[in-house]
């Protein structure tokens, strides 16, 4: 080894980053970080489905006569590093806006950093419902479902199970906290004789799935509440099968229809669970068909939830810049306040009042087929429906202008 | 809970455990020979893992599936042994704790390298042939394959007892463990054991994974959870006692599944959901038993070590060269403002660096002229950015009070766990103050209404005029100098040589009247102080922060800062967070494998500079003539 070569090529790495980047002006650009590295199942999909969206609109001309350009970093799936990030899309590449972030802590540290740097945020998936209530700002818009959305769609299933005992696992964090006090409260109102005879928190990605199952099962519920997903959805429902936990209860579950979690599952798939999901090969409507042959034409695999995701925020920020007429941030806040999007499950809008998408979620019946996971009897469930009107949202959002 | 409930539980608890102690058997075993800390181990647990998933989905059948497992645990064995001899080999000679760094890198490309090769996706085996079903047992439903997983377990460690105790092999491996030195001087061919040791290892790592397939999917976050499990049941086992890591698998797996059956209690004033402990449980257990047992339940005294690497230079005062080298760098910097206006992101970047430098720097007080190798310092860092984020949030005091109550809080911490922690040394101590910080960062996460949870404190913004990232990075750079100097100031006084005489040799500097657990102790206190600095900063720096800043990766980032930059010298954790700090920020945005690269640089860097950058310099520098 001749160390003095490798002491060169550090040298010049290490130069490279403090090289300023030349300001291209004929692009408009979208600085995107998300956690890549941490989260892979669902944000590899979710890449592919902003490229897919990038190319369409750029085939067009583009928006404002400039074509679209998509800067792509992890966050390292950490806050600290997320806001060094976006400073770096900021002020580096000179960034029209930001979009992405994936887990709540994250989302909600660049939420706060577009509060107080005046930076345009779009937050793709983040879930949770501080976002746009409790620590909202009005630099700040979010396009999935929240929490609180996915949890009312549950709401119809919950209520018409009429059972008396509930059992709730979730993982130990903003997300399954949040989801599971909701569906609690909201329970509770619908239905105030119920009971929760167990409550399940195993941190996240380290679930004791044998001994969780069966302390579910002693507990003797009628119905179980499951907000896990990932690799913990999977050892919980091979163990609960196993063991005969889901037996003759009605569950019903949070996210495990989407083709990330419910693929890996199988022939495990537990037929019965009413949840939020995607049947990515049973949606029939034009624009979601387009959607699907332009998408397996580009990549030949098949789209998965974070693909919508993904190909949704691009196409919203397109349209906002559209609509603005200008990248300024202050015309993005003002053009973004109702604005109407097609996306592939239909059209949607961004409320005026919390700066939340209406973008929904199809609510159905897991089933097995073919020895492969799917949904059956499912229904769209449009998002401005769940969501409390703005007399209500209002309160909620102390924060915010 | 009934008592069959209970019962069944035990149950559940005996077949996670056979999972847990097939991983630290093997982490014990390599660690007990060679004495490396073997970051590695669960990155080839995790290759068990997808390796197994491979044969059993794509052979299938009672072959694929069982013959799979037979498969993996020769292939990650080979692995194994191909690492030791192309990468570790390489590093026997270079200071303790330096072949860390370069299973850390390991990790990041085998993660990546798993991507690659298998994609994002989770992968759940196949149920195992034979064992499909569940049996009735207490009114229960238990499954075949946990049945299998509780007798699995005894056997393995039945076989590795009289492989240790009957044959040739293992009274080499024992003798080793005790006195490696006196087993090359007798003749034995260490090279070979070292491998062979390291591949048994690895083989029992593949062989964990490959189970554990019928029960989780292969999934890419399992390399880190099972590195923490398996170094637990380690440390609670006792270093390089294979019973010892049944005996704590068993008491960290019931305690686990315990928890989880109790459930929520109601105590009448208060209401406890004790399904929320299985985050913090085994961290208890690890800390409950090292200050009872200092070597762990059935772990007898290290046998002395006597180091291989060349023999470490005594610290000595900088140069006038070297002197004017600084004040040139300082200069610089605080020029930077000036020659940034181009480019305002150097600024934020530059905020960062020096943040990092104190939190390196500090560690390297304790770590290397201490002796006492923390493996928790993130502790002192999260401590002090909460205390501040806090302060401001409830009370809403101003930045210079929050600033310099970050390092007070830091130091309460520091004392309180360098009481425990100078009490014992090596690795158990490293393994204290890891369960220490696993500790805090628990209570942190838990303590919802007082910390924020999970999604931490936001809305902590610098006031004028250090909202501007030139301001904030000029007050950065004072403290940052400040606390380098302070900490140098504590080395070169009496204090200092009293600490590193204690590091030398305790005996001695005991006979002389040096009361060394309590310089150590103080120690302790001035390095999480000056952590504290840092925390603080890094709260305003941000505007919000999160568990994450007490996070295990934080206290590992820091080992590799010191450990990259060179922990002989005391310029070299300055060097050591600047490259690995800029290197994360360049490295991160340069490719879609960006780990992969990251951990090929680092491995670079370790087989280039095995004494650390610095020490490198230094010692050309020196050959050349130079004096420094």
């Amino acid at each position: 080894m001749k160390p003095t070569r490798h002491v060169l090529a550090l040298t010049a790495l290490l130069a490279s980053a403090f090289a300023a980047p030349a300001f291209a002006q004929d692009t408009i650009k979208i600085g995107e970080l998300n956690s890549y590295k941490s989260q892979p199942a669902f944000l590899e999909p979710y890449k592919r489905g902003m490229d897919l969206a990038l190319e369409e609109i750029n085939a067009k001309g583009g928006v404002l006569g400039k074509k679209l350009e998509l800067i792509v970093r992890d966050d390292g799936a950490n806050p600290g590093e997320a806001v060094r990030v976006a400073e770096e899309l900021v002020t580096r590449e000179g960034v029209a806006m930001l979009a992405g972030t994936f887990l709540s802590n994250i989302g909600l540290a660049v939420t706060n950093f577009a509060g107080q740097k005046k930076v345009f945020f779009l937050a793709s998936e983040p879930l949770t419902d501080k976002i746009t209530w409790a620590d909202g700002n009005r630099y700040t818009y979010r396009l999935r479902a929240s929490t609180y959305m996915q949890t009312a769609m549950l709401m119809p299933a919950a209520i018409a199970a009429n059972a008396k005992k509930w059992a709730i696992v979730y993982p130990n964090y903003e997300y399954g906290q949040s989801a599971a006090a909701t569906f609690k409260e909201m329970l509770k109102k619908a239905q105030p004789g119920v009971e929760f005879v167990t409550e399940q928190a195993p941190p996240l990605g380290k679930v004791d799935a044998g001994a969780v199952a069966q302390a579910i099962d002693d507990a003797k519920p009628d119905a179980i509440f499951n907000v896990l997903f990932g690799a913990d959805l999977t050892k919980f429902v091979r163990e609960g099968n196993t063991r005969g936990v889901f037996k003759n209860r009605t569950v019903v579950s949070l996210l495990s229809g989407e083709p990330e979690y419910l693929d890996p599952l199988g022939e495990e798939t537990p037929v019965g669970w009413i949840a939020t999901g995607y049947p990515w090969d049973k949606i029939k409507t034009p624009e979601y068909v387009a959607f699907l042959t332009a998408y397996q034409k580009k990549f030949n695999d098949y789209p998965r939830l974070g693909s919508i995701v993904g190909y949704a925020t691009i196409k919203s920020a397109a349209a906002g810049i559209a609509k603005a007429g200008s990248t300024d941030t202050e015309k993005l806040v003002a053009a973004f306040k109702g604005l109407k999007v097609d996306g592939p499950f239909g059209a949607f809008e961004y409320r005026a009042s919390d700066h939340q998408a209406t973008m929904g979620a199809y609510v159905g019946k897991l089933a097995l087929e073919k020895g492969k996971g799917t949904m059956v009897d499912f229904t769209y469930v449009d998002g401005a429906t769940v969501l409390p009107n703005d007399a209500e949202t209002k309160k909620l959002r102390p924060a915010a202008e | 809970m009934t008592l069959n409930a209970f019962l069944f539980q035990i149950l559940n608890g005996l077949s996670s455990a056979s999972g847990l102690f097939l991983i630290a058997a093997g982490l014990s075993l390599i660690f007990g020979v060679t004495r490396i800390v073997n970051l590695a181990h669960g990155s080839l647990y995790m290759l068990g893992t997808y390796i197994a998933y491979t044969f059993a989905t794509k052979i299938g059948g009672v072959t694929g599936f069982w013959g799979g497992i037979i498969a993996t645990a020769l292939i990650v064995g080979l692995l194994g042994a191909l690492i030791e001899i192309v990468l570790l080999r390489r590093i026997y000679r270079a200071p303790e704790l330096f072949q860390l760094l370069a299973t850390f890198a390991l990790v990041l490309v085998i993660n990546d390298a798993a991507l690659w090769l298998w994609g994002p996706a989770d992968l759940l085996g196949p149920r195992a042939p034979g064992f499909r079903g569940a049996v009735e047992i207490l009114g229960r439903r238990l499954p075949t394959y946990d049945l299998f997983l509780i007798v699995i377990g005894p056997l393995v460690l039945l076989a590795l007892h009289l492989t240790l105790t009957r044959t040739r092999f293992g009274r080499l491996i024992r003798a080793a463990t005790q006195d490696r030195e006196m087993v090359g001087a007798l003749g034995v061919n260490q090279a070979v054991l070292f491998t062979s040791v390291f591949a048994l290892g690895a083989a029992l790592a593949g062989l964990g994974g490959a189970l554990q397939i019928a029960r989780e999917p292969a999934n890419l976050a399992t390399d880190l959870i099972a590195l923490g499990d398996a170094f637990v049941v380690v440390v609670v086992g006792g270093m390089g006692s294979i019973p010892g890591a049944y005996l704590a698998a068993v008491i960290i797996a019931e305690v686990r599944a315990l928890c989880v059956g109790i459930g929520t209690v109601d105590f009448g004033f208060v209401t406890i959901n004790f399904s929320k402990f299985t985050l913090v449980a085994e961290f208890l257990v690890m800390a409950i038993v090292l200050i009872v047992r200092p070597f762990g339940l059935l772990g007898k005294a290290q046998g002395a070590v006597r180091s291989i690497a060349e023999p470490e230079e005594p610290i000595r005062p900088a140069t006038p060269m070297l002197k004017a080298l600084g004040v040139v760098v300082l200069v610089g910097l605080l020029c930077l403002p000036l020659l940034a206006q181009g480019s305002p992101y150097l600024l934020v970047l530059g905020i960062d660096v020096l943040i990092a430098v104190i939190f390196a720097t500090s560690l390297h007080f304790i770590m290397g002229p201490g002796g006492m190798h923390s493996f928790g310092h993130a502790a002192y860092f999260g401590l002090g950015a909460y205390g501040a984020a806090l302060l401001v949030k409830w009370l809403a005091l101003p930045m210079g009070v929050a600033l310099i109550a970050a390092p007070l809080l830091a130091l309460c911490g520091a004392l309180l766990f360098g009481w425990f922690a100078v009490r014992l040394s090596g690795v158990y101590l490293a393994m204290l103050t890891l369960a220490f910080a696993q500790i805090v960062w628990a209570a942190v996460f838990q303590w919802e209404g007082f910390t924020g949870g999970s999604n931490g404190v936001i809305g902590v913004w610098p006031p004028a005029p250090f909202d501007k990232s030139w301001a904030y990075f000029l007050l950065t750079l004072v403290l940052a100098v400040a606390a380098v100097l302070l900490l140098r100031r504590f080395l070169f006084a009496p204090f200092g040589y009293a600490m590193r005489a204690g590091r030398d040799s305790p005996l001695r500097a005991e006979a002389i009247g040096i009361d060394v657990k309590r310089v150590h102790w103080l120690a302790f206190g001035v390095a999480g102080l000056v952590c504290g600095i840092g925390g603080g900063l890094f709260a305003f720096a941000k505007g919000s922060i999160s568990p994450e800043t007490i996070h295990i990766n934080r206290s590992i980032d820091g080992l590799v800062m010191v450990l990259l930059g060179g922990v002989q010298t005391l310029t070299g954790p300055i060097a050591g967070a600047s490259v690995f700090a800029v290197l994360h920020d360049t490295v991160m945005r340069q490719t879609e494998y960006w780990r992969a690269l990251m951990g090929a640089i680092i491995l670079l860097l370790v087989l280039t500079f095995p004494q650390g950058i610095v020490g490198a310099f230094a010692s050309l520098w020196r050959k050349a003539g130079g004096r420094l």
